[in-house]
């Protein structure tokens, strides 16, 4: 049974660790062709250039060579071929498949049709594992260590499905969180109740700086206007929820805001120059993070 | 009230009591008895003294594996399952709420996987203050007793 990557519950705290570990290997020489003999398949069922060229860097740094596609149009799947017989026909060819796909649970049926490890890389709204991991990488590397942070997590908090999964994640290291949203866009039950049976301390908050001055990390989401059922709402947050510098005095010297972008305008371009600005580094650290789970699931490292 | 049955008796087979009166066509669906070639009544609408209106299944020489009929569990969990040999009641079942569904239900996330692929569908199920909640092995979303669709077995 090959290993896969479908949703953040599939590793452990020391599977995780594992992982960045091998991460910060990684930075240190990127170029490490120790799979040259591999062939890794990059299947987008619908586009998504961050994440693919991400990905394809990550698997050309490892020597492997990528086929794939970048988006259904083109391909077997416009003619009604099904998830199944794609991942059977990719599977043959490929030792190691990365796919993005829609509808979600899509990634969880291609590892249960697959003989080689799957990697998710987005299956709708529900799991996007590489990137928790990345960001994981981005906290450790920035802050020393994963334990005891404070994190001020900001925006759309109900459908940010990064953020859910941090949450998950972040709990294995004794967290403490704030979380800033909108009412319309507030944590969804479920996710508190799953931080309180861990006994991980939790503040509310819509506003925006609340959580600022303690952080050590400030997540920004992105604030979408199709979550809104009110249109003038939108607006209204939209503006209330923009970040730029002169919110940033007072806050920790090592503060860094990460994001997993594409940022539209919740953060302004004046934060880019800051010493707190870190989500362009975070981008970077995504191929070494996406190096050490290719390299996990294949074993060889 | 008199005292006699308003549906008739079996000498062999299954009785299925208490049955929500709602949750009738349900039961039949799970339990795939519209394709079954045995006698079967059905009563619906009956007095109960729990339920208000009840339904009930009576199927001739007909018996069920436990894992069979515990699916019925999800919809009708207070349900009593009456053996009956020789028209007496030799045995009383409990229902008990599987740890898994496989097929039967229906995931209520429209994007989910499994409502656009041929793909059987499978939850695990947990029981919180007495509401059953469905949690989908795909999309890992869940879905409470109250959302419960039926796939027919046609």
């Amino acid at each position: 049974m090959p290993r896969h990557l479908i949703s953040i519950h599939d590793f452990t705290k020391e599977d995780m660790l594992d992982v960045l570990r091998m991460a910060a290997e990684f930075e240190k020489n990127p170029s490490q062709p120790i799979f040259h003999d591999k062939v890794i398949a990059s299947i987008f069922f619908e586009p998504s250039t961050r994440t693919r060229l991400s990905f394809e860097t990550a698997a050309n740094r490892l020597g492997a060579r990528v086929i794939g596609f970048s988006d259904a149009d083109n391909t077997s799947v416009s003619k009604g071929e099904t998830i199944k017989d794609t991942i059977k026909m990719v599977s043959n060819y490929a030792d190691l498949i990365v796919m993005r796909h829609p509808l979600e649970g899509s990634a969880r049926y291609a590892s249960e049709v697959s003989r080689v490890p799957v990697i998710n890389a987005g299956d709708g709204a529900n799991q996007h594992p590489s990137q928790t991991l990345l960001d994981l990488y981005s906290i450790q590397k920035t802050q020393g260590t994963l334990n005891n942070m404070k994190i001020d997590v900001v925006g759309d908090l109900k459908y940010g499905r990064t953020v859910h999964s941090l949450l998950q994640a972040m709990s294995h290291f004794s967290p403490s969180f704030t979380f800033t949203a909108p009412e319309e866009l507030k944590l969804p039950e479920e996710y508190k109740i799953f931080l309180k049976e861990r006994g991980i301390p939790f503040k509310e908050t819509d506003g925006l700086t609340d959580g600022f001055s303690d952080a050590d990390i400030i997540y920004m989401t992105r604030v979408q206007r199709e979550r809104f059922t009110d249109p003038i709402e939108y607006e209204r947050v939209k503006n209330v929820y923009s970040l730029n510098a002169s919110m940033l005095e007072g806050t920790k010297p090592g503060m860094k805001i990460l994001h997993p972008l594409p940022r539209v305008n919740e953060i302004s371009y004046d934060v880019d120059d800051s010493n707190h600005a870190y989500y362009f580094e975070q981008a970077r650290n995504g191929v070494y993070t996406r190096m050490a789970i290719i390299a996990k699931l294949l074993g060889e490292k | 009230m008199e005292k006699h049955l308003k549906v008739s008796a079996i000498k062999e087979g299954t009785v299925i009591d208490h049955i929500p009166a709602d949750q009738l066509f349900k039961v039949i669906d799970i339990l795939g008895l519209s394709h079954s070639e045995n006698q079967i009544t059905f009563g619906t609408n009956l007095d109960s003294k729990l339920l208000g209106k009840k339904s009930i299944i009576k199927i001739a020489d007909r018996f069920f594996k436990n894992e069979d009929i515990d699916r019925i569990a999800l919809i009708a969990p207070q349900a009593k399952i009456n053996v009956i040999h020789n028209f007496e009641v030799v045995e009383k079942r409990v229902l008990s709420v599987p740890p898994t569904i496989r097929g039967i239900v229906k995931c209520m996330n429209p994007v989910c996987v499994t409502n656009h692929q041929p793909v059987e569908t499978l939850f695990t199920t947990n029981r919180e203050n007495g509401e059953i909640r469905l949690l989908c092995h795909y999309c890992e979303k869940e879905t409470s007793d109250k959302n419960i669709k039926i796939i027919s077995n046609v």
